[in-house]
């Protein structure tokens, strides 16, 4: 059925390039304008790197598509400009439950901490998240967004790609240094390199329909095993804006994709589980699902993000969160080394650091598609024995599994300096930073991961005594006053305590004292000159 | 007193499932039981403690009272 809308068009636009008789040079293309290609273009325009944009398409708005958007990413969606649209049309929601037939077996809650600017999640309409995106892309005179752009040819030098481009004015030629090809799952770009996109294939075909109505349901997760509506199947009922829910209802490994996708039979199955028929149906589809990934994702100067470099099931919502992930790792690396503050060897980084992502990412998709999706009559055993045991054993109840909700990754990387220095809080180099209230100079709030920004820091206790010096530093207790003591808590931090922090807000080392040779060393190791394992 | 510990142990017991899923990946029916009931010897000799034995069996069987796995129903979509 045909229920697509189209939301949002934009035109094509002829560029001067086109008009130039050899193919015009530009430090990066990025291809591919959805959430993945969008950040990776405003992060790396933001960090004073001119950026040209390319999409096959013209409009977006194809379906929801994804829809929840995790804490670290509206943490990046915040320091690239778009966070306040986001979170002003999203659904912010927390609590989940599970249940089996009609008994709730747990429920949980993501955020039960204060002090953070940002939700645990928000629901959101992928199209109004690229909306955002694009009229923030809109704002940067470096970045050059091309509609109806689509690669057809790729040639690899040295130094550089060439790209051969179709319009509807004809196709033409681009050279670019470095190209990113976030042109998705079904990556053209990948393609043409040949290379392969290996994982595991699930079986199981879920529907996934989007219906309109005033629900009286609360905006949480609801996730059933075998509901009395779907019997034999799980079912996952989700709030988007404009009374928009998302339903997932797994059909199983024989289940006609086109049949099932007609509204003869999706509209009895939705009346089913919701008890009534006021409702209209926004989007239908049909998938199956996969989790795969490119060996690496860095071939020469074409560097793969998001989905084109991995892809996982949507259970978990890890799919856009990681590639917006990515986009973020990659941008600080590709604007350093292009501007020659660090080696080209910092991209390999990106692949080391957001591999090990993408295989932690796999690795729960993949789980949780098991116990969602069960292949054999034992699997099945397996996972009912453990929805049984789960009323009447704690560890069962942790084994049940309906997605395991997206979580930034702590990088073990050589970009690190491993702790010389005891610390007791659950942070660590490589990790993402936590959020923490504080208070200006001038007394107006700030969250710290605002005062962060995307460069590199050195945050710094106040003792009294000298305060370090690097390209930029942040005194807590000065610059910066810690009012209600998250920061303290959070950090483990006692006077003195100095932190060097990532462009992308990871830390990238501590120390109990200042010290400035080894706070130049770890500056130096953080952007890929000689580290200790070089 | 209890002896029989039901409270997770796992520093990932997401892993500890999977371990299980991949094990009995490709067998037969009747070779999964086989491997089960294998399993659960190993197990149970490994625990050494008969009262443990005992609890964990009335647990099992106690957890099957209110549901009964039905392998039919993997097949039946409608």
């Amino acid at each position: 059925m045909n229920t697509r809308k189209v939301l949002y068009q934009f035109g094509y636009r002829r560029s001067p390039d086109q008009d130039c008789p050899s193919p015009v040079r530009h430090p990066v293309i990025v291809v591919g304008a959805g959430p993945i290609g969008l950040c990776t273009a405003i992060d790396l325009a933001q960090r004073g790197v001119p950026v040209v944009l390319l999409d096959d398409a013209d409009r977006i708005g194809e379906g929801s598509r994804g829809i929840c958007y995790s804490k670290r990413t509206l943490e990046i969606l915040d320091r690239l400009g778009v966070a306040a649209p986001c979170l002003q049309k999203g659904v912010t929601w927390k609590i989940g439950k599970v249940f089996q037939r009609n008994d709730l077996l747990y429920a949980f809650d993501l955020l039960p901490e204060d002090g953070h600017k940002m939700p645990a999640f928000i629901n959101l309409q992928q199209y109004y998240l690229e909306h955002a995106l694009v009229k923030r892309a809109a704002e940067l005179s470096n970045l050059d967004l091309r509609w109806r752009n689509k690669v057809i040819g790729l040639r690899r030098r040295n130094d550089g790609v060439t790209l051969t481009v179709e319009t509807p004015e004809g196709a033409y030629d681009l050279d670019a240094d470095w190209v990113v090809a976030a042109d998705g799952a079904r990556s053209a770009i990948r393609d043409m390199l040949g290379l392969a996109f290996r994982g595991e294939v699930f079986e199981d075909r879920f529907l996934i329909a989007d219906v309109k109505m005033k629900g009286a349901f609360p905006p949480e997760r609801w996730f059933w095993f075998d509901p009395p509506f779907h019997e034999g199947h799980s079912a996952l009922l989700h709030k988007q804006p404009d009374d928009v829910w998302r339903i997932d209802l797994q059909l199983g490994p024989e289940a006609d994709a086109k049949a099932e996708q007609s509204p003869e039979r999706v509209i009895p199955r939705l009346r089913q589980m919701l008890g009534h028929e006021d409702f209209s149906l926004e989007w239908v589809s049909v998938y199956t699902f996969q989790c795969r990934r490119l060996e690496r994702f860095v071939h020469g100067r074409v560097i793969f993000v998001g989905d084109a470099a991995h892809q996982v099931s949507p259970f978990g919502a890890r799919g856009a969160n990681s590639g917006i992930q990515d986009a973020e790792n990659l941008a600080w690396k590709l604007a350093l080394v292009m501007k020659g503050d660090a080696p080209g060897s910092l991209i390999d980084t990106y692949d080391l650091e957001r591999s090990a992502a993408a295989d932690e990412n796999i690795g729960h998709s993949t789980r949780s598609t098991d116990f969602i999706a069960p292949r054999s009559a034992q699997e099945l055993r397996f996972r009912d024995s453990v929805l049984a045991l789960a009323r009447h054993a704690p560890f069962a109840q942790r084994m049940v599994n309906s997605g395991r909700l997206s979580t930034p990754s702590t990088y073990e990387t050589p970009l690190s300096t491993p702790d010389r220095d005891q610390w007791s809080s659950g942070l660590r180099p490589g990790a993402p930073l936590p959020d923490a209230p504080m208070l200006q100079r001038n007394g107006q709030p700030i969250w710290l991961l605002e005062a962060l920004g995307g460069e590199e820091t050195i945050l710094h206790v106040q003792n009294g005594g000298t305060v370090p010096q690097g390209s930029r530093v942040l005194v807590i207790g000065e610059d910066l006053r810690d009012e209600h003591g998250f920061f303290m808590q959070r950090f483990d931090a006692k006077p003195g305590s100095t932190y060097l922090v990532r462009p992308d807000q990871h830390l990238a080392a501590r120390w109990r004292s200042a010290d400035p040779a080894a706070i130049e060393k770890a500056s130096r190791r953080l952007k890929g000159f000689d580290g200790e394992h070089a | 007193m209890t002896a029989l510990i039901v409270e997770n142990r796992f520093s990932d017991p997401d892993r500890a499932y999977r371990a299980l899923i991949e094990a009995h990946r490709g067998l037969s029916d009747q070779k999964s039981a086989a491997l089960n009931s294998r399993v659960v010897l190993i197990l149970a000799n490994h625990i050494g403690d008969l009262a443990v034995l005992q609890e964990a069996l009335g647990l099992g069987k106690q957890s099957m009272e209110q549901t009964i796995p039905d392998p039919s129903r993997l097949k039946s979509n409608d």
